[in-house]
Parts: structure tokens; C-alpha cells; sequence
């Protein structure tokens, strides 16, 4: 089966990212609408040429966020509740913390932080 | 159900004059992809071949599908195809001829399958085998082994001197054999992204040992690069995890396995800068696992 997914070797984020930033794509422009079953892993795996461990991954961590729903030997769909919203700001969040823990690390104090955000918008 | 697993060998070793395999263990589950990586002359092939019966070794055990080998070779092969790089197919005849020859020796034939190969791979069945570039020889050897749908698939270097177009294909159709989830596959290369693509568990090879064997998110989530400023010429904290050291200066290039988020602030504790914190591919990750192999065995070698 054909889904259409791309990768990119440059990006620098390991696959499994990519392959649940492509499936948040398809939920958040409707493709793939709340409630609807997801392929099973296999299927998704051998569709996109990707080991079958990659792909359980991808499922496993969107899962955890609440993106999708996994029941035991009934496979996965798109959660029913999903919010696309939440889950972003969620993800902006998590970005926002390692951010907090590099600047700290970097001993860059909070008003310089802030500044720094300010000037990195477009 | 349980299933015995793809490929269990145990402590396997075998003496050849200039090169010793030694206390090799590998293990996968059916339905799962093993991908062996190592350099030129690193015990792959003699694993493969330790594997499929060909060669036994002098200790240690191997069992695939269930089966001892090489006790009881001829009731597992035929639930294997195996594909090595020097493998030699009749000059004179066609395609077809060895499709024939195949299909009248193993019942599994799936000729439909092997005409959508056919068509897959672009091939003429009633094109002579002397007339095929080395990229159609290949597929043609794979397509032999695929039509019969064995549920191991041993395929030593299948991507080794193929044009980009061609490897896609094969690792294209390697990935679709995997659609039966009984099927697995263990598969020698040293094209690291090949092997980062498709493979479920990674095993490393190098001067005839095993020298890490896991799954392919725990190597790629393990590993880390970390660029320090090191002004004051500090010692490094003493964490085991450490698998190499670069020094430019005041700049300093750690290379750390077992990452963990606490690792950055050790080092700021330490008195050194921390940078930036990298992902490694699956080729830095090898050759910082052999770097570190050689770094050890020095002190053995001197003893």
C-alpha cells in the first residue's frame, strides 16, 4: 500500500519523529479523521519501506501523547478526542523546557531567554 | 503459539589460518529484520555461511527456524533463501531456464509472485544470463530466492555495487517479503544506511567478534555527541559511558553511549562548557564502537 510518506536524511531528527510528525500532518489536515483506524504497524512498515521497529515506536510515543489509541488486538485509530491544539501546545511546552534546561546550562539568564524568543520570531 | 526464533547461534567460533571468529552470539524473533554491519574481512560472510550449514563451526551452537545446524540443514533450507554476492548463475541459459530449474526443486514456487518480481525488477525472462549488467544479476538472484517465499531470507551484501535506483528496488522488495509477519530476514552490509533503514535489530562485526548486537532505536537513541569549551583544561567527569575524545584546543568532542539528559550538567559540573548535544548517525555510532574496540585492544595484545 501506498501512504505517501517522505524522509529526509538531512533533517537530522531520528525517523521515528518524522514518521509521527507525518501522521499528526494527516489527522491535523483531516486525511486521517478522528476515530479512524490507523494501519496496523506492519502495513504502515512495509508501505514506507521502514523497519517494523521504527514504526512501533512512532505508534508507541503517539500513543503516550494521546494522539492515538492502541487496543490490544483490535490495532490503532486516531483518538476520538484528539485535539490538535493540545497536543501542541503540549509540544511547545516540552520545547520550552529543554530550551529552559540548555539556556541553563548554557548560563543564559531568563530575561536574555526571553529576549532571545522574542528575536528568533519571524 | 510460541515460534522458536529466526536465528539463535551461541558461542560460535571457528579458526582460519589469518582470521578467528570468536564467541559469536546473535539472536532475532521471526517476523524481524537482522542487519549485520561491519567492515571488509570482519567475519560477516563466515557468519552467513556458519548460519545456512555451509561451513561448521568448532564450538558453539546454531539453530535457525528450530533446526540445528548443520545437523538438520536440509529440512531448514527449504525454508531459506540465501543469497551470497559470489554466487553463480549459468552463462548460457535464460532467466526463465532458472526459474524452471528452481520452481522443480522447491514446491513453495509462487509463480505469480515471481512474474510481478519480474515486472518489479524490470527483467526479461528470456534474456540470457551473460548479457546482464551486474544490478540485473543481483535481482535476478533475489528474484530466485523471494518466489519461493521461504521464511528466512539470508542475503549476504544484497546492496554491494547497485546504483541508488537498483538498491531502492531491493530494499524496496526486501521490506514488502516482510509483509507475512512469520517472514524475517538477516542481511550483511556495509552500507550503514541501508542497514539503518531497515533492520529491527543491528548487530556490529568487526576483527571477527561481535561488538554490540541490539535493537535499532536503542543504538540511535543511545549514542550522543558532546561539543565542550574546556577553558581551564579540566579532567573529564569519570563517567564509564565515555567511547571517545577529541581535543582541539580548548574544544573537546565527547562521544557517549547510554545517553542520559544528566550527562550535559556533569560536565558543566566539571568545570566545562557544554555547546551542543548531537545525534549520531548509525555510521558515526559503528565507527566510534570500533574505535573504542581497537583503543581496548591494545593493552591485550601488548600482555
Amino acid at each position: 500500500m501506498e501512504f505517501g510518506f517522505a524522509f529526509s536524511q538531512t533533517d537530522g531528527r531520528p525517523l521515528y519523529q518524522q514518521i509521527m510528525e507525518q501522521i499528526k500532518q494527516r489527522i491535523a489536515v483531516g486525511d486521517w479523521p478522528p476515530a479512524a483506524p490507523l494501519p496496523s504497524i506492519r502495513e504502515l512498515a512495509t508501505g514506507i519501506k521502514v523497519s517494523i521497529i521504527t514504526v512501533k515506536r512512532a505508534y508507541l510515543e503517539l500513543e503516550r501523547e494521546g494522539v492515538i489509541v492502541t487496543q490490544q488486538g483490535r490495532g490503532s485509530r486516531v483518538n476520538d478526542t484528539v485535539d490538535l491544539r493540545t497536543i501542541q501546545r503540549k509540544e511547545l511546552l516540552h520545547h520550552l523546557k529543554q530550551a529552559g534546561k540548555l539556556a541553563d546550562t548554557l548560563g543564559i539568564p531568563d530575561d536574555e531567554l526571553l529576549r532571545l524568543i522574542d528575536q528568533n520570531r519571524d | 503459539m510460541h515460534l522458536p526464533m529466526a536465528i539463535e547461534c551461541r558461542g560460535i567460533s571457528k579458526c582460519y589460518p589469518h582470521f578467528q571468529l570468536r564467541d559469536v552470539d546473535l539472536s532475532f524473533d521471526q517476523g524481524t529484520v537482522m542487519g549485520l554491519v561491519g567492515p571488509n574481512g570482519a567475519g560477516k560472510s563466515t557468519i552467513l555461511r556458519i548460519v545456512m550449514g555451509l561451513i561448521g563451526p568448532e564450538s558453539g551452537s546454531v539453530k535457525v527456524l528450530g533446526y540445528s545446524m548443520p545437523d538438520e540443514q536440509i529440512a531448514a533450507k527449504r525454508n531459506i533463501g540465501f543469497v551470497a554476492e559470489d554466487m553463480r548463475l549459468y552463462e548460457s541459459e535464460t532467466i526463465a531456464f532458472h526459474m524452471d530449474f528452481v520452481r522443480s526443486i522447491f514446491d513453495s514456487w509462487d509463480e505469480d509472485y515471481a512474474g510481478l518480481l519480474l515486472r518489479r525488477f524490470d527483467l526479461n525472462r528470456n534474456q540470457k544470463v551473460k548479457g546482464l549488467s551486474h544490478g540485473q544479476r543481483v535481482k535476478a538472484t533475489l528474484l530466485l530466492a523471494l518466489a519461493r517465499r521461504p521464511s528466512l531470507l539470508v542475503f549476504d551484501e544484497p546492496t554491494t555495487g547497485l546504483d541508488p535506483a537498483v538498491r531502492k528496488e531491493v530494499l524496496d522488495e526486501m521490506m514488502n517479503a516482510l509483509e507475512d509477519e512469520t517472514r524475517s530476514i538477516l542481511f550483511s552490509s556495509h552500507n550503514t544506511l541501508d542497514v539503518e533503514q531497515i533492520s529491527d535489530y543491528i548487530t556490529f562485526v568487526h576483527g571477527g567478534r561481535v561488538l554490540d548486537s541490539r535493537n535499532k532505536e536503542e543504538f540511535i537513541d543511545g549514542w550522543r555527541r558532546l561539543r565542550l569549551t574546556n577553558v581551564n583544561n579540566a579532567p573529564l567527569p569519570t563517567l564509564p559511558n565515555i567511547k571517545g575524545v577529541q581535543q582541539s584546543g580548548r574544544l573537546w568532542t565527547v562521544v557517549v553511549n547510554d545517553y542520559d539528559d544528566e550527562f550535559p550538567a556533569e560536565f558543566t559540573a566539571a568545570g566545562l562548557e557544554v555547546n551542543t548535544v548531537e545525534r549520531l548517525t548509525l555510521e558515526e555510532i559503528f565507527l566510534a564502537n570500533v574505535n573504542f574496540a581497537k583503543a581496548n585492544a591494545q593493552p591485550e595484545l601488548a600482555s
